[in-house]
């Protein structure tokens, strides 16, 4: 059903060799390509755009569903709406993730709009991988859009990471928070060559005791750019923190804005940003376990960006 | 067999902090000591590699080693354990570990080197080596990373210092059982007594150069008058 690239695209990106246990819904160049409901959750094409809709019944716990989507053929433009409606005391996993190999040299890009309607009391585990690949000179893009509404005291943490192949990327993600609830972002990119990347994240803590704490990692190299800009702002008594935490290489460029709005004399806000490279001293910790200044500089990278 | 000839270390300013130093190093034990500043971790950095020497040589086993780099010393068996240990965001206590043993370890594995110097292993091996940690940690932490390496040369640079709640018996175990194990020479700098009581070998290191060498029965008792009676600045200004 799915042939060997794809196979691995679906590997870099969902860590499963075959099509996932329990719910998913597999997307490859553009079409629905398999799906699979479990009980309490139900995946539904939209009828409307290209897109699913996916119901978690209330109450639904330990499950997890899978939609990753891949893309092996080159020029490929694709604008897909997933939304995720997650019923009130869930806890599940949900894992996305886009590969693209792309072997032409025509664009590919892939851009999901993913809107969360989390219900009151519900935790949910996000994971989002981007991965590509390419052996033309095809550009591989990919925009990701995330919104995220939280209903009281639900939880939500995200993951995402991008970590090789995709030459431009702008990601925005909108959270709003209801009272009680709370928000963590933890994201991973690496860029290389003359890749740029982007990234906003624009968090509302409208309820009283909510929470988010937006943490970003990355790592430039080569001649990449990236920009990293937060944006949370505390409309009542809640706590918010972002920190964006950058090594710089070669000829690279990072920007980093972190920016907090405090509208409630009960907000608390943090803000941290540091951009620099590999210390000198980590380097020669490890040179003295026997590394070479490569193989330091390697492990430095992928203990950061774990 | 560790040997300097005439070590010389300035920085670009022209200051000397080395003058003419030279050495041999055979024995299990032997401690290097000498009031701050005298140049005594600047010799460390000069045996591992971190710092080339203006003029000398260094000899290990026979191998003039003066010009090999940081990593060649290392795996020609040189292990060196930071005064200030280096924290990493996301690299672990076990990464750190496996990379000093040269290969991937199993918990276990793993756990042992941490018993070894005192951390409650299950608490530990999963932790990152980043500002969590304090500083006594991290200096286990150090040490256990130079036994894993087990190399026939182990330099130690102040291994005492923030390490408070743990005895310096079971300090010197973690030493005697390096011995057992490496059958190498463990060089220590050290202002604790209890450390400069084991070391087959005491050299006083001040103002950048040699300024005694010799069996602890003959340093020892020099150190302590000197401790008591402040000689080295009678002896310096001739009074």
């Amino acid at each position: 059903m799915i042939d060997a690239i794809q196979k691995h695209l679906l590997q870099e990106v969902a860590g499963i060799h075959e099509v996932p246990q329990g719910a998913y819904s597999l997307r490859v160049n553009g079409s629905l390509s398999g799906k699979q409901d479990s009980e309490n959750i139900t995946i539904v094409k939209k009828e409307d755009k290209p897109g699913i809709d996916i119901y978690i019944r209330p109450g639904t716990r330990n499950e997890s569903v899978h939609i990753p989507v891949l893309l092996s053929q080159t020029g490929l433009k694709e604008l897909v709406y997933n939304d995720f409606h997650i019923g009130a005391d869930c806890d599940v996993t949900i894992v996305a993730g886009c590969g693209i190999h792309n072997s032409g040299s025509a664009e590919s890009e892939h851009s999901g709009i993913h809107s969360f309607y989390v219900g009151k009391n519900a935790r949910v585990r996000y994971i989002e991988k981007h991965y590509a690949e390419g052996d033309g000179n095809g550009k591989n893009i990919m925009n990701p859009a995330t919104v995220v509404e939280m209903e009281e005291g639900s939880h939500m943490e995200m993951e995402t990471s991008q970590i090789k192949g995709v030459d431009s990327t702008r990601r925005t993600t909108n959270a709003t928070l209801a009272a009680g609830a709370t928000l963590v972002v933890h994201e991973k990119i690496m860029t290389h060559g003359d890749q740029f990347a982007e990234t906003h994240f624009t968090v509302d803590l409208n309820g009283a005791g909510c929470g988010a704490h937006v943490v970003s990692r990355s790592v430039a190299k080569d001649r990449s750019r990236q920009s990293f800009y937060s944006d949370i702002r505390g409309n009542n008594r809640c706590s918010g923190h972002t920190e964006c935490d950058a090594i710089i290489m070669d000829r690279a460029s990072v920007t980093a804005i972190p920016q907090i709005v405090a509208n409630h004399v009960d907000a608390s806000l943090i803000h941290e940003a540091a951009i620099g490279k590999i210390a000198g001293e980590q380097l020669i910790k490890l040179m003295t376990l026997g590394l070479t200044e490569a193989e330091a500089v390697e492990a430095i990278i992928n203990g950061f960006l774990r | 067999m560790l040997e300097l000839k005439h070590i010389c270390y300035s920085v670009p300013d022209g200051t000397d902090i080395i003058r003419d130093v030279s050495l041999r190093i055979d024995e299990r034990f032997v401690a290097i000591t000498g009031p701050n500043g005298s140049g005594k971790s600047t010799l460390a950095k000069l045996i591992a590699g971190i710092y080339q020497p203006t003029s000398g040589q260094i000899i290990l086993d026979g191998e003039d080693i003066t010009h090999l780099s940081v990593t060649e010393r290392a795996r020609r068996g040189i292990s060196y354990a930071f005064q200030q240990p280096v924290r990493f965001k996301g690299i672990t206590v076990k990464d750190l570990i496996s990379l000093a043993a040269g290969k991937s370890m199993t918990v276990s594995q793993a756990c042992d080197y941490l018993a070894e110097v005192g951390l409650c292993a299950k608490n530990y091996i999963n932790r990152e080596v980043d500002a969590s940690l304090s500083g006594g940690e991290l200096k286990r932490i150090e040490i256990a990373m130079v036994n894993a390496r087990g190399t026939r040369l182990s330099v130690f640079d102040e291994p005492e210092a923030g390490i408070d709640l743990w005895s310096f018996n079971n300090l010197i175990q973690v030493f005697r059982g390096m011995y057992e194990r490496t059958k190498g020479s463990i060089l220590i700098i050290s202002h604790q007594e209890r450390i400069l009581d084991i070391a087959d070998k005491v050299i006083v290191i001040a103002d950048g150069a040699v300024h005694a060498c010799g069996t602890k029965a003959e340093i020892l008792p020099r150190l302590l008058n000197v401790q008591m009676g402040c000689r080295y600045t009678k002896e310096a200004t001739g009074a």
